[in-house]
């Protein structure tokens, strides 16, 4: 069956488009749709993406590959992405890091064999002043310790 | 000293709009569109001496008056909340406790170049600022703030939240740009500039989140009021994010000119567990680092800080004790501009993964002798030749270290491993 929006995801979709002065503007949040209705932006994807916005599906990977919020492959229901820019280095984030490997059994990258987290190293995410952190899907956790983090891996499972 | 940014961020539900309205909320706005003409308003602004507070510290006036009055396109004013620098969490703290305030700064902006359509571009992660901001604009709207016939004034004006999707070069006007264009976020050659040639070929201007932010203050209480504070070339305050090894982190408020050493001993709480201060990066980590002894004759301001040899930029001050390996902060920072690099100039492509690969031969312990000066070299020849700044933002960072540090990085090469006591 081919890939498509549901009634109401196409809905938003024109809405969403209708805003911007040209339809090619309207790429990311149309892309933010498709990613959240489809779980990843792959090849099939990228291909209806394409139909919709009246652009190349080349144009749409050029697009995808460049932003690291948009996915190409499937990731876990939880995706871990703990800080490692300098100043949440400076605090601890190889620490945290590391205990979330331990605690998961996954290296950075990876996904757990059961699909509920994956494990990303990321940059700054504007946290400094409450670091070590982790972004976790759309919310930030901040101020970790190894014990918070324990925590909060517990309630996610 | 009275905030201008930090004003309603302590007041609880700060972010809605009938506590901002409470608080005076909206009325600069209102002043603006019933009572002056766009020429008067940059007049105002550029008198107030406000500069940009993303990093370039471009006058914010002269900047809008670059814009073609004559000219039939459409204009379009773009609020950067890319905010990406490393150090720096100032905007996210506007967006989340004072929306409202970069809402009504940004109308202002936009109602003086006479755009009819402005943008917020918020960085993807910031998920939870941009439903905020969602929300805000959702109340604004209702209150008649923005839409058609503004305070029944024929002035129309739709604003649009608009979410990156994570890249740093985003933050840079031009790529922002090109990722508004609905494309991968690539510079653009300048000139021409954004105020001639912006988004779609249409003038355009791009301000941060705090220059906007301070928009209606300066507008209630009026350019002489904001340009008696601060130093000669540096007006008003401005926000510093701190970060690192210091005992109080978090975003303060300073008027510009304030000393360094003061700010981090008193104010910031110092250095904690007995720790000697061994270095602090003034101004987000494209900036060069300051060792402990050059701090005594820095203030807070653009000028001050240029002189010793670094530069404000976004005021992310990262602080750096003496358990800290110089070596491995620098490969740190080189390895997030590796990874940043949008890849289109070759000296930066090439040039940033290439000294992120030296420093972390050097921080494993497999340094050469040859491998400074070649860093050196390399950070020489991606200044000044790449599209954008973010060349010379990875270049300096990466020189300043080896040039600051020079004796700690032969001993980790000689010695095979890090040397520094922790």
């Amino acid at each position: 069956m081919a890939l498509e929006f549901s009634p109401e995801t196409f809905r938003k979709f024109e809405e969403t488009v209708a805003r911007y002065p040209k339809k090619e503007a309207a790429m990311l949040p149309v892309l933010y749709l498709a990613q959240r209705e489809f779980g990843c932006l792959n090849a099939e994807a990228i291909a209806y993406v394409a139909k919709l916005m009246d652009q190349s599906p080349a144009r749409v990977y050029g697009v995808v590959s460049f932003y690291t919020m948009l996915n190409m492959k499937p990731i876990g229901r939880h995706h871990i992405q703990v800080c490692r820019t300098l100043p949440c280095a400076l605090r601890g984030a190889a620490t945290i890091t590391g205990f979330v490997k331990k605690s998961l059994g996954i290296e950075i990258g990876q996904t757990t064999p059961d699909g509920t987290f994956t494990l990303s190293e990321v940059e700054c995410l504007a946290s400094c002043g409450t670091a070590p952190m982790m972004q976790i899907n759309d919310e930030y956790f901040e101020n970790l310790t190894q014990e918070r983090v324990a925590e909060i891996l517990e309630q996610l499972k | 000293m009275e905030k201008v940014l930090l004003r309603n961020i302590d007041i609880p539900d700060s972010h809605t709009l009938g506590v901002y309205q409470s608080r005076g909320g909206y009325s600069a706005l209102a002043k603006v569109i019933q009572s002056m003409k766009p020429e008067g308003l940059i007049e105002e602004i550029k008198t107030s001496g406000l500069r940009g507070r993303g990093g370039a510290g471009f006058p914010t006036g002269m900047k809008w008056g670059f814009v073609p009055k004559d000219n039939p396109k459409p204009k379009y004013l773009v609020c950067n909340a890319d905010e990406s620098e490393p150090g720096t969490f100032k905007d996210r703290l506007l967006i989340e406790k004072d929306p409202h305030a970069i809402i009504e700064g940004t109308l202002i902006a936009a109602y003086a170049i006479q755009s009819h359509l402005a943008f917020i571009y918020i960085r993807g992660e910031l998920a939870f600022g941009a439903q905020l901001l969602e929300d805000a604009v959702a109340e604004a709207t209702r209150a008649g703030y923005i839409g058609k016939n503004i305070f029944a004034s024929g002035y129309d004006l739709d604003l649009i939240v608009h979410r990156g999707a994570g890249a740093y070069i985003c933050g840079e006007e031009t790529a922002l740009l090109s990722s508004l264009e609905g494309g991968r976020g690539w510079p653009k050659v300048k000139p021409p500039f954004p105020a001639t040639h912006g988004l779609f070929g249409c003038p355009t201007v791009v301000n941060n989140v705090e220059t906007l932010a301070a928009l209606p203050w300066i507008i209630e209480r009026g350019a002489a009021a904001y340009s008696a504070m601060g130093t000669e070339k540096s007006k008003g305050t401005k926000l510093f994010s701190v970060s690192g090894h210091i005992r109080n982190p978090g975003v303060y408020e300073l008027e510009m000119g304030y000393p360094f050493r003061k700010f981090l001993e008193e104010d910031c709480g110092g250095v904690p567990d007995g720790r000697k201060l061994k270095g602090v990066i003034p101004g987000g980590a494209s900036m060069p680092v300051l060792r402990d002894d050059e701090i005594d004759k820095v203030n807070l301001d653009y000028e001050s800080v240029q002189a010793a040899g670094s530069l404000l930029g976004s005021g992310g001050v990262i602080v750096m004790d003496d358990t800290t390996c110089m070596v491995r902060a620098a490969w740190n920072i080189a390895r997030f501009y590796a990874h940043e690099s949008c890849g289109q100039c070759s000296p930066c492509r090439e040039g940033c993964h290439w000294m992120e690969k030296i420093f972390h031969r050097i921080e494993l312990g497999q340094g050469e002798s040859g491998d400074l000066d070649l860093i050196l070299n390399v950070s020489a020849n991606i200044m000044g030749n790449t599209i954008c700044p973010f060349g010379d933002a990875a270049a300096m960072p990466a020189a300043a270290f080896i040039r600051k540090y020079r004796d700690e990085f032969e001993q980790h090469i000689a010695e095979k491993r890090c040397t520094v006591p922790n």
